[in-house]
Parts: structure tokens; C-alpha cells; sequence
């Protein structure tokens, strides 16, 4: 059924749907509309789940773990600081292997305390061993979440997965979108089932004492889960394809690639904007396409090379930066690269920190850019009277 | 057959903790999920692939113990299992009364279905006898040595069970190793009770407090003995019991047994301190 709604009521949807038995989250813009709704259905009885509100995102994180500890499906949302407070637990739930869904509404990270979007927060949990999704639209926000609890929760993965979806541009942002039948999502997604529980008719000890004889290892089984997800990944997209009759999911999306000379790569919202400029340069006879990553954890890089190995100039554009350093993803795409056949020319363009506007205009000049040179990283619209006027220590 | 299992445990010779731990899991029994945190008993109590729990047990993070155990608890509801399921999170002073405080807090004011444990040795045993806020006055440890400008920890210990307390849940009490009685009594009784229930026990550490292992029962009642560690109960909120001690025992006979407070021996002013620390024990919990 189509309904126009914010993208926040689209997850909650989602959630509904997949029937989580606890739910635990602490508030934070701009992830409070997911929570606040969900709250609403448990209180109708539209849901039936445990809601726990607690005394902070570490507790909220600590919650779910428990619960998926004791082999019940389980959901949170945060965002920014929020994230970062959950931060140990992240490592843990992980290590621990337990499959929990997490919205990320991503959103800058303080000091200064900024409520607007950008992907420095959901970047900060990259190495935790979490798979992550980045949506484009509020559909693909809803029907991520379906398809990461059918991935989190597969044997042969057991790992978390967290849906980003840009703050306030999608979570509060509305549009069209399709909420899939009860009956099609209990098809699609089984119950969780697992032995791996504490229940006292077999008990089982979790989170061990581990020496340096075997610490390595769970890493190791964990790169191991990451590389299975890879291929899990598309074929579970391609499942959800057939049960729901649209597409959605999978690692990459190649947009207008075939004979293009110059693209940008990016993630999120930002590419429903490139797209609209690439049509439009399309139109005057310019060979422009998009790289969108869906996967960024684990990195899909098979597909990235495959994608981009006979495009001449590439510009990858984000919202995050590794400070002191370049664009994360930049210098992924570029590691890619060495030592492959096939070269482009990569750039690397941080763009949108702290929810500043990325327009169509900015996206026309970021490809007039890698017309001209190879840049590692350039700052896009930053102003340099703001930069002059700031205190000297 | 405990549900503790010693044999895979590493505890040193003499461990309070070990000992008021298995106490614990034996008087819950088998239908007993434990959440513990990080400290001396989930590290010597679980090296990988061994465990001495034989019950479901899980270990997460140092400070959210009790907020792990509330997922746990949360789920039982969900599946309709936690009437048959008992709930307990554990963990160390620091573990409870520092860091994990905000979890129990929230833990307790969500009135959930749990019991928590703290054992108490007083400091951060685990990292190498550091100061916690439930180290006692003029103690001796690694971050509060004494010296030519100091006698120890320069505060008096936290009132936990008061802060407890305060949350007006069920059932509030603290016991020690020294009184196994009284201590399996209060924690049948605690899980006996519905909400969130807290009991704090008492468990010297002879590495920590350096003291020989044989003394570990001695020191946990001379502490009782002494008024330094008040045996009591608070259900609701308010105080219902406390174990009397008629004729308190001088302090010095619980100090002497221990190299953490053998500094304050010959420092008359400073005993006075603890003295004084014992009598308005006496005085407020009416020992
Ligand atoms: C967030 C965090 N900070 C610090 C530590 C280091 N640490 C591990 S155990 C411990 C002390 C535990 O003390 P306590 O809770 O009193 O238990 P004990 O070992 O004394 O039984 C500390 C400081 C940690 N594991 N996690
Ligand atoms: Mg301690």
C-alpha cells in the first residue's frame, strides 16, 4: 500500500513489520520520530515488543544485546553522539555475534554540537565488524531494514547490521512510499530462531576471557562473516525482488556508466542529487554517470573495481573526513586501484559536513572539476572569511 | 553439584568474591540467567573455552551490567518465561557504585524483575588495587598511597545501600562472607521478591587488602563486628533490619589483620577518624 509519510514513519513501518520482541532507544534529533512512533503502536497494540526506555545509549545498546543475548529479535535508533556513546557496545555486539538491526539517522558529530546531516558518525563505527547500508530514498530506508534483519540473522553471517539514512533529509523528510503486506514480510523474514541463547535448560557462557591463543581468530571468523555477506548481500536483494516486486538493496548501483568519462561515487541522499545532474548533463552531450555505494561495510570492492575500471576520471564525493588524512572512502577506491589494470584518474571532494547544502550546482562543479585535474582532497564550499574570523589560540 | 564450577575458576587463594559468587548462584538455581561485568570474577570465572558457570551467563562491558541484564529480563517477559526465570546482574564495587551506577540507577527506577549483586572489595581489584568510591577512608591503595602528605583515601566510603534506597525498590541489604547464613537468607529472600532487588557482600580480596587467604573469614566478620560494615535491610525505602552488635570490637583488631590500612596503626588522629566512622554506624543503623 502506498501512503505518503516521513521517512522516520517509513522505518517504524519497516519495524513493525518485523516484529522485533525488545525495543530500547534514547532520544536524539534527528532520530526521535522513529522511536516516538514506534512507542505509539506499542501503546495501541499494534505491536508487540518490549519497549524499554532507558537512562542513556549505552544502557540502550546494552538492552538489545541482552535480549538478543536471550534469543529475541531486538531494535534501537540513534544518531551522532548517541552513536558514539553506544560506541563500546558497537564493538561488542558485534564481537559478541548478535544480529541487531540499528538505524543510524546520520548526523554530525559534536564539538561544535551540530543536529544536521552529515556521515561522520556512522563512519566512526566503520571498523566495528558491523555490516552497513547507506539508503537513498525513504523506500530504501524502509525496505533496508526488512532485508537486514534476513541478513543480520543468517547463519552463516550472525552479525549486525546498521541502516544510515541521512538525518532530517530523509528521516523527516516525506515521500511516497509503499508499505508491504504483513503476510509478504513474514514470507520473506522467519522468525529468529537460534540455540545460540542463554537459556537454562542448555546453559552456554558468552562474551569469554579470551587469551592472545585465541582473540585473532574472532576477528578472523568475523572478515570471514563480512566476505560471506558479500555475496549474501545480492542475493538476498534479489529475494526481497521477487517476494515485494521492486528493487532494492544490493551492494553498488551503477547509474549511466556504460560509455561515461567521468563520474562521481558517493553515498546516501546525495545520489538521488547526482543523478539529477547527470540527466541533465546527459541532455547537452556530456558522458557523466554515478557510482552509489549501498554496502559500505563490508566494502564491495569487487564490484567498485568492475564498475569503474574503464571510466578514465573518477570524484568520489562525502560527507565524512578522516582528519589529518583524506576522505575515507577516497582512500579506499584509490587502494582498490593499485596494482589493478585499468587506472582512473580518482579525486577526492568532502562535501556537506554539518548539513551544509549540497545543490545541484555544487555536483555540476565537482564534474567540471575532474574534467580539469587529479586532486586528493579538496573541501567543497567552504568559506574563507568564516576560517579568517575564527579565534587564534 | 554448585553451579559454580571451581574447577574452572582462577581465583586467587582466599577470594571473598569467589566464594560469596558461588553462594549466589547455588541459592538461585538453575533457572538463573547471570549478566556479569568486567572485573576479578568474570576474568577468572570465564578464560575461553573454559567457563565455571553452569548456568546461562553473559559477560558484555564493565559498566552495564545491570542495563545487559534488563535486555535479558526484557526478552524473558517477551517469550512469557521470566515467572520461571530469575534474573541476577554482578558486578564489582567499582562496577556498581562507579562507573555502573547510571545503568543500576535506571535499572532500579524502570523497576525491573532483577536481582544485582555488587561484591564488594573495595576497590578496583582487577586493574591492581585501585581507589573506587567504595574504598573505606585512609585506605592504602594504588592511586591513594600514603605518604608524607597523605594518610590514604582521603573520603569515607559511599553510601550505596543509601542511594539504593533512595530509589524506594523492594529490597535493599548488604551482608558478608563472615555471616554465611544471614547472607544465603538475604538472598533467598531477595529473590523471593518482586522488582528490582540489591544486595551488597562484603568480600575481602587477600591480594588487594593484603592479608594472608586464611583470614579471609576472620576480616568479613570483624568487619560486621566492628560497626565498619553494617549489616542491614531496606525494604521500600526504609530501614527494617540490621544485625546488632552489642559489643563492638575496636577497629584495630579488623586495621592490624591488613596491609592497606598498616600505615594508620601508630597515626592516633587517623584511627580516631575510623572510630568515629564505626560509631555513627552504630548510631544511625542502630547496631
Ligand atoms: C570502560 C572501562 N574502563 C575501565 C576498564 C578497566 N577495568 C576492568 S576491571 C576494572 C576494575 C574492576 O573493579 P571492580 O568493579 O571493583 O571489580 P573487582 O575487580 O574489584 O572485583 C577496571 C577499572 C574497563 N574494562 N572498561
Ligand atoms: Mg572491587
Amino acid at each position: 500500500m502506498k501512503r505518503f509519510l516521513e521517512g522516520s514513519r517509513g522505518v517504524a513501518e519497516a519495524i513493525r513489520l518485523c516484529k522485533p520482541g525488545v525495543i530500547s532507544a534514547y532520544p536524539i534529533t534527528p532520530q526521535t520520530h522513529i522511536v516516538e512512533d514506534l512507542a505509539q503502536f506499542v501503546a495501541d497494540g499494534e505491536l508487540k515488543t518490549e519497549f524499554v526506555n532507558v537512562e542513556s545509549e549505552h544502557s540502550a545498546a546494552s538492552v538489545v544485546l541482552g535480549a538478543l543475548a536471550t534469543g529475541v529479535r531486538a531494535f534501537t535508533a540513534t544518531s551522532s553522539q548517541g552513536l558514539l556513546l553506544m560506541g563500546e557496545v558497537i564493538y561488542n555486539i558485534a564481537g559478541m555475534r548478535l544480529p541487531l538491526v540499528l538505524t543510524c539517522a546520520n548526523r554530525a558529530v559534536s564539538a561544535p554540537i551540530s543536529i544536521w546531516n552529515d556521515h561522520q558518525d556512522s563512519l566512526a563505527m566503520r571498523d566495528t565488524g558491523w555490516i552497513q547500508l547507506y539508503a537513498e530514498n525513504n523506500q530504501e530506508a524502509l525496505d533496508f531494514h526488512i532485508q537486514a534483519y534476513k541478513l543480520a540473522e543468517n547463519k552463516e553471517i550472525m552479525l549486525p547490521v546498521m541502516v544510515c539514512m541521512d538525518g532530517y533529509i530523509l528521516t523527516h523528510g516525506y515521500e511516497p512510499v509503499d508499505i508491504p503486506e504483513q503476510k509478504k514480510v513474514d514470507q520473506f523474514l522467519p522468525p529468529y530462531n537460534t540455540s545460540y541463547k542463554l537459556d537454562p535448560s542448555h546453559p552456554i557462557t558468552m562474551g569469554h576471557l579470551a587469551e592472545p591463543s585465541c582473540y585473532m581468530e574472532t576477528r578472523v571468523d568475523i572478515q570471514n562473516a563480512l566476505n560471506r555477506a558479500l555475496e549474501m548481500i545480492p542475493q538476498i536483494a534479489k529475494e526481497f525482488g521477487t517476494v515485494f516486486e521492486r528493487n532494492s538493496g544490493g551492494l553498488v548501483e551503477s547509474y549511466r556508466l556504460e560509455d561515461a568519462q567521468y563520474v562521481l561515487v558517493a553515498k546516501g541522499s546525495l545520489a538521488g542529487t547526482i543523478k539529477e545532474v547527470v540527466d541533465n548533463l546527459r541532455k547537452k552531450g556530456k558522458k557523466v554517470g554515478m557510482l552509489r555505494i549501498i554496502t559500505y561495510r563490508p566494502l564491495p570492492v569487487e564490484a567498485i573495481y568492475q564498475a569503474l575500471k574503464n571510466i578514465p576520471n573518477v570524484g568520489i564525493v562525502e560527507k565524512a573526513i578522516s582528519l589529518g588524512a583524506f576522505g575515507p572512502l577516497f582512500t579506499e577506491i584509490k587502494a582498490i586501484f593499485q596494482n589493478k589494470k585499468g587506472n582512473p584518474k580518482i579525486s577526492g571532494f568532502v562535501a556537506g559536513l554539518g548539513g551544509r547544502d549540497i545543490t545541484r550546482e555544487t555536483v555540476e562543479r565537482i564534474f567540471s572539476k575532474i574534467e580539469k585535474r587529479q586532486m586528493d582532497l579538496e573541501f567543497i564550499d567552504v568559506k574563507q572569511e568564516r576560517l579568517n574570523e575564527f579565534v587564534r589560540f | 553439584m554448585s553451579l559454580f564450577d571451581s574447577k574452572f575458576s582462577t581465583a586467587c587463594p582466599g577470594c571473598g568474591q569467589e566464594i560469596a559468587a558461588k553462594i549466589v548462584v547455588d541459592i538461585a538455581g538453575k533457572n538463573t540467567i547471570i549478566s556479569n561485568a568486567t572485573g576479578c570474577l568474570e576474568v577468572f570465572s570465564s578464560k575461553y573455552p573454559d567457563s565455571a558457570w553452569k548456568v546461562p551467563w553473559v559477560h558484555s562491558l564493565f559498566e552495564n551490567s545491570a542495563a545487559v541484564a534488563s535486555g535479558v529480563e526484557a526478552a524473558l517477559k517477551h517469550l512469557g518465561k521470566l515467572k520461571d526465570i530469575k534474573v541476577i546482574a554482578q558486578a564489582g564495587d567499582g562496577g556498581t557504585a562507579d562507573i555502573g551506577l547510571q545503568a543500576l540507577s535506571g535499572m532500579f527506577e524502570r523497576g525491573q524483575e532483577i536481582l544485582f549483586c555488587c561484591y564488594d572489595n573495595e576497590a578496583y581489584e582487577n586493574t591492581g588495587v585501585q581507589r573506587s568510591g567504595l574504598t573505606p577512608l585512609n585506605t592504602n591503595t594504588t592511586t591513594t598511597p600514603p605518604g608524607k602528605e597523605s594518610v590514604g583515601n582521603t573520603r569515607p566510603k559511599k553510601p550505596m545501600l543509601e542511594i539504593c534506597a533512595a530509589h524506594k525498590i523492594p529490597y535493599v541489604a548488604s551482608a558478608s562472607i563472615g555471616f554465611i547464613k544471614d547472607l544465603k537468607d538475604k538472598v533467598k529472600k531477595a529473590l523471593s521478591i518482586r522488582g528490582p532487588k540489591y544486595l551488597q557482600i562484603f568480600v575481602p580480596c587477600p591480594l588487594g587488602w593484603r592479608h594472608g587467604p586464611e583470614l579471609t573469614m576472620k576480616i568479613a566478620k570483624l568487619a560486621v563486628e566492628t560497626g565498619l560494615y553494617p549489616l542491614v535491610e531496606f525494604e521500600n525505602g526504609k530501614l527494617t533490619s540490621a544485625m546488632k552488635i552489642p559489643q563492638p570490637k575496636p577497629v584495630e583488631e579488623y586495621l592490624k589483620l591488613q596491609g592497606r590500612f598498616k600505615h594508620l596503626l601508630k597515626n592516633k588522629q587517623e584511627l580516631q577518624r575510623i572510630e568515629e566512622t564505626a560509631k555513627a554506624n552504630i548510631e544511625s543503623f542502630g547496631l
